[in-house]
């Protein structure tokens, strides 16, 4: 078990013992700047994190966080109670954030995947519009943002502009920015911004699919959409469970989308958890609850991720993650 | 055996993390010295058109101040989207600036951290007394009873921006002078075709400050005398129902408006296309988005009756910018003689005058560079009738429960949804439960 | 051998298909970008009045201000530095732990790559505290300033990309078969050498793709480098909203320094696009 495959025969007694020494120890050394790195930036000030949330940790406290009196759960309890307003918000905060998170990585998704697949065939431009549909990832978020407000604005905005006073097809100008449609002005602001990344991933997962199962199956008949269906999805699974995953957890967390388009009081249809906890948080100099409350969604999230992994796992080697 | 390694990983992970609780705070329980009694960091906020045009202000102020003193003054000029931030992993880690202005309605939250050095009335000895600030300005300095956490530096006020063409237009000679006034005025407006009032309707901090002039106007305030949440006695709710109702009911403010949060309403006001406009020392936008002086004028924010003074008769909250120390300085007699240079007569008057603001200085205010039209309405407002926004500890909490509450009337009246006693009652019931309990 | 009339050559419908989706999709994606172009052209008062396909009184001087209002050279400057260092040592990094974990069975291999993975889940508003005290606590302790240095912020940057560029390696290295490393090391290179000679190599292009990815998160991030930089060191994201100031908010040149800045990013995708569509490929096939 612990041979390595890649062993060459070793030359001699001596040689193999030092040998032997640096090949156990070798890929330790190669992982430890990865570890200390990932340890002190990451996993030790998450576990700081976690401590404050059994801590009262409020503006009293902040300036010597190590003598702030232990709170136990209370901190959970607050964020758990789902009578009490704090508790119930987070609650409506959390089911609002699973289904934009659900929609938007499934359109992002299906966009980039649908404009991979058209891609794949060379015709003239494409090199030029792969560029081009690059564009939304590289911009700055914050301006990428604001000109989403915008266009969105009730009164001067392009959206209602076309909507309304060229299509005719609301009676009066909607409001995207408060009220229920911000739910939907997130979600297309998300997927606009979110589309190029899966776009990118699919686009290289096409490349490594041989063209002679196309080939195989356009002689033996099968049209366009089948040969996606049964060529192209399939070999993509694997690239895909990498990526749906990684999206739904950014998805998930992303702070700056919403804080940009809504500022620090999003209305109540599109009021996002990443937002949520920063007002119950930095806002409101409350850390031990919004600690409290980003523990909760960690273990939330170790779920989801663990029943995936398992769920898409059937039928590979599990061998690695 | 995996599971040993798991727990390896979690022993190194938790002895470090055990050892950071022990540093905790860093020198945060110092309590300020000498130590480098040469030099000084001060992180200033944006009052400028930018933050370039601020260090050009105030760079020849800290020579002035070096060649009296001779300490150099490491400036810093913090935008105000990271000003909050920094101060918080400052006052966390002990690691920050000597000097640092701060908005003056967090002096309560702030005070609250015990990270900033307390005005006492030593303290207050060593910059010329107490008795040279203006009173409503040391009432924004920290809670009741307590010594200021900070000492004023720059105030405004609110006051009521009219275009004049426009007045003249409708027919209106004079400012309105009550609520009452302003609604019939702003009727006439809109039979004109243009816009009667611009507000702010996203924006918390905006919706604030407008419903605590309602509130005090109406005898109430939002917090009791020992401190605690009190969002639903009757005054308030009538407070809010009178600004939320402007857009619902009387319809002097344009439903657009209700998402208004990048301050469109000056805008609409610079482009002519509102009348009225009720906004902090705007002058400087103004000129920025090219309205002239003489194209509009200023007056006191009406009153629900007679004219402005204190008590009921407030018309605006105080607005401005404090002076605060940390109080682990570590050139504590440095910090102090900064503070003293920039509350001085002297500086007072250079500095207010190139931020368009009122010194809170009372000698510095009779200069009469602070007796043109625009500066006179916002210093008699200031000295006579504005008041200070409530100095508790969870103010900020406040300004989020609160004026979210007021963003969802603003768009529930956007929508055409009704507003009335009973669902304001209920914002703002919802908005008291998320304060803390005391 | 492929016949000219191949069986492969797309449908009609097909080709169609893909016109009218591709051209709805560039109008989607285009859009916003027309509306930060025609809006970095305005004078202030414009940008905010009524939208207008065509936009009048055009003026180019937003695109002069952008560099005195905001020190944008300087800035720019910062997050170049800033984003190529976290790049180059995250790749780095993340190439020896990938090939750790793609080339040896070793204890707890599992639980590095499943904690690493748990990075992604905490929301990164929580981590700023806490890291921001550690900072301190390392400068107190070590004299060495991490705060308000971009030697901080690399560090952070760095390790922010590590997960993503680890995982996405050692599945990009698990398709390089393992034959060619042996026989380097038949050839006498230790196993460093044949990582360095032979996988490295043949793994270019996922190596390229990662680098992306390292390099776009270290250039956009602005929470961290909001609270970890000081006037010299502040890196562009942050810095444009420094064209929000106090009393007004300049939004012609916030939309005109955006797109400044984006230029040479969106020069460089062009550039490196080729190798990241070949590289990403097999990153994720296991």
């Amino acid at each position: 078990m612990r041979k390595n495959p890649s062993d060459p025969a070793a030359p001699g007694p001596r040689r193999r013992r030092g040998e032997r020494i640096r090949r156990i120890g070798l890929p330790y050394l190669l992982l430890l700047p990865a570890l200390v790195l990932e340890l002190l930036v990451h996993l030790v000030p998450m576990v700081i994190g976690i401590v404050m949330s059994f801590k009262e940790l409020t503006q009293f406290y902040i300036r010597d966080w190590g003598t702030a009196p232990w709170s136990g759960f209370d901190n959970y309890k607050v964020s758990v109670d789902f009578d009490a307003p704090v508790g119930k918000a987070l609650l409506h905060s959390f089911f609002v954030t699973v289904g934009f998170t659900l929609l938007s990585v499934g359109f992002c998704w299906l966009i980039g995947t649908v404009a991979a697949i058209y891609m794949q065939d060379t015709f003239r431009g494409r090199g030029f519009l792969r560029a081009l549909f690059l564009i939304p990832y590289a911009l700055p978020v914050y301006a990428a943002v604001i000109t989403w407000v915008f266009m969105f604005q009730h009164d001067n905005g392009l959206v209602n502009h076309v909507l309304h006073d060229q299509l005719h097809l609301t009676d009066k100008p909607s409001f995207w920015l408060i009220g229920d449609n911000s739910f939907y002005a997130l979600l297309i602001v998300s997927v606009w911004k979110g589309w190029p990344f899966a776009f990118l991933i699919v686009m290289a997962g096409l490349q490594n699919i041989p063209k002679e199962l196309y080939e195989a199956a356009s002689i033996d008949g099968a049209g366009r959409l089948q040969q996606i269906r049964r060529i192209t999805l399939p070999s993509l699974r694997p690239v895909n469970q990498v990526l749906v995953l990684v999206l739904f957890l950014w998805t998930f967390n992303d702070f700056n989308t919403p804080y940009v388009l809504f500022g620090r009081s999003a209305p109540e249809a599109a009021d996002l958890i990443s937002v949520h906890i920063y007002q119950a948080s930095f806002v409101t100099w409350n850390f031990g609850t919004g600690s409290a409350m980003s523990v909760l969604l960690l273990l939330f999230l170790l779920v989801v991720t663990g029943v995936y992994l398992v769920f898409t796992s059937r039928g590979r080697k599990t061998a690695d993650v | 055996m995996r599971s040993i390694r798991a727990a390896a990983v979690g022993a190194v992970t938790m002895s470090i993390a055990l050892a950071a609780t022990a540093c905790g705070g860093g020198s945060s329980t110092g309590g300020g010295s000498n130590d480098s009694p040469k030099t000084l960091t001060y992180w200033a906020s944006n009052q400028g058109a930018s933050i370039a045009i601020d260090k050009k202000v105030l760079q020849p102020e800290l020579d002035k101040f070096k060649k009296q003193t001779g300490i150099t003054v490491k400036l810093e000029v913090v935008p105000w989207s990271d000003l909050l931030n920094r101060i918080l992993t400052a006052t966390t880690s002990g690691q920050g600036p000597d000097v640092l202005n701060i908005g003056n309605t967090w002096s309560a939250s702030l005070q609250a951290t015990g990270a900033f050095l307390p005005w006492s009335t030593a303290n207050f000895a060593k910059i010329g007394g107490k008795d040279r600030f203006v009173d409503s300005a040391l009432g924004s300095t920290g809670a009741a009873g307590k010594d200021p956490a900070a000492v004023p530096l720059y105030s405004m006020a609110y006051a009521l921006y009219y275009n004049k063409q426009i007045f003249a237009d409708a027919g209106i000679s004079q400012p309105p002078a009550t609520w009452a006034e302003l609604i019939a005025d702003g009727k006439k407006i809109e039979a004109k075709g243009k816009q009667a009032l611009g507000a702010e309707g996203s924006n918390v901090s905006e919706n604030i400050h407008h419903t605590f002039v309602f509130a005090k106007q109406h005898g109430a305030d939002f917090f009791t005398a020992d401190g605690k949440a009190d969002f639903t006695n009757d005054g308030v709710v009538t407070a809010v129902k009178q600004y939320v109702d402007l857009m619902a009911k009387d319809k002097v403010i344009p439903v657009g408006n209700a998402e208004y949060a990048q301050n469109q309403s000056v805008s609409d006001f610079a482009k002519g296309k509102t009348a009225m406009l009720m906004w902090q020392s705007a002058s400087a936008n103004l000129k920025s988005q090219g309205m002239s002086d003489s194209a509009y004028g200023i007056a006191p924010i009406p009153v629900q009756s007679g004219t402005p003074g204190t008590g009921a008769q407030v018309n605006s909250m105080v607005a401005g910018i404090n002076l605060a120390v940390f109080k682990n300085t570590d050139n504590l007699d440095g910090s102090t003689k900064f503070v003293k240079f920039m509350t001085s007569d002297a500086e007072q008057k250079i500095l207010n005058t190139a931020y368009s603001s009122i010194p809170p200085v009372k000698a510095a205010q009779e200069d009469t560079a602070f007796n043109t039209p625009a500066n006179s309405v916002l210093k008699n407002t200031l000295a006579t009738s504005a008041a200070a926004l409530p100095q508790v500890a969870d103010e900020s909490q406040f300004e989020t429960a609160v004026g979210t509450a007021v963003k969802n009337l603003f768009a529930d009246a956007a929508a055409g949804r009704a507003v009335t006693t009973a669902s304001v009652k209920a914002e703002l019931e919802k908005a008291q439960q998320q304060m803390p309990a005391k | 051998m492929s016949s000219p009339t191949s069986p492969m050559a797309p449908p009609r419908s097909f080709i169609w298909s893909r016109r009218i989706f591709l051209t709805l999709l560039t109008g989607f994606v285009l859009v916003p970008v027309y509306v930060m172009l025609s809006s970095s052209l305005k004078p202030l008062s414009d940008v905010t009045g009524k939208f207008r396909w065509l936009p009048s009184g055009l003026t180019i001087r937003p695109y002069i201000d952008i560099w005195s209002t905001v020190p944008l050279a300087k800035y720019f400057m910062n997050s170049l530095i800033v984003s190529v260092a976290a790049t180059v040592c995250s790749v780095v990094i993340a190439v020896f732990a990938a090939y750790a974990v793609s080339r040896y069975e070793f204890r707890g291999k599992r639980v590095f790559t499943v904690t690493v993975l748990s990075t992604q889940m905490f929301p990164g508003i929580l981590f700023l505290l806490p890291l921001f005290l550690l900072y301190v606590n390392i400068g107190n302790a070590t004299g060495i300033a991490l705060f308000g240095s971009r030697g901080g912020l690399i560090l952070t940057y760095l390790t922010f990309s590590l997960p993503f560029s680890i995982w996405m390696l050692i599945g990009y290295f698990d398709s390089v078969p393992k034959d060619l490393d042996e026989a380097a090391l038949v050839d006498g290179c230790g196993p460093l050498g044949a990582l360095l000679r032979v996988v490295v190599p043949a793994a270019i292009p996922g190596i390229v793709a990662v680098a992306v990815y390292a390099f776009m998160t270290a250039w956009g991030e602005v929470l961290f480098a909001s609270v970890m930089t000081n006037d010299s060191t502040r890196t562009l994201a942050v810095g444009l909203q420094g064209y929000s100031t106090l009393n007004d908010v300049y939004w012609n040149q916030i939309m005109a320094a955006s797109l400044v800045v984006s230029v040479p990013v969106v020069a460089g995708f062009l550039l490196l696009q080729r190798y990241l569509v070949a590289g990403l490929t097999a990153g994720a096939v296991k």
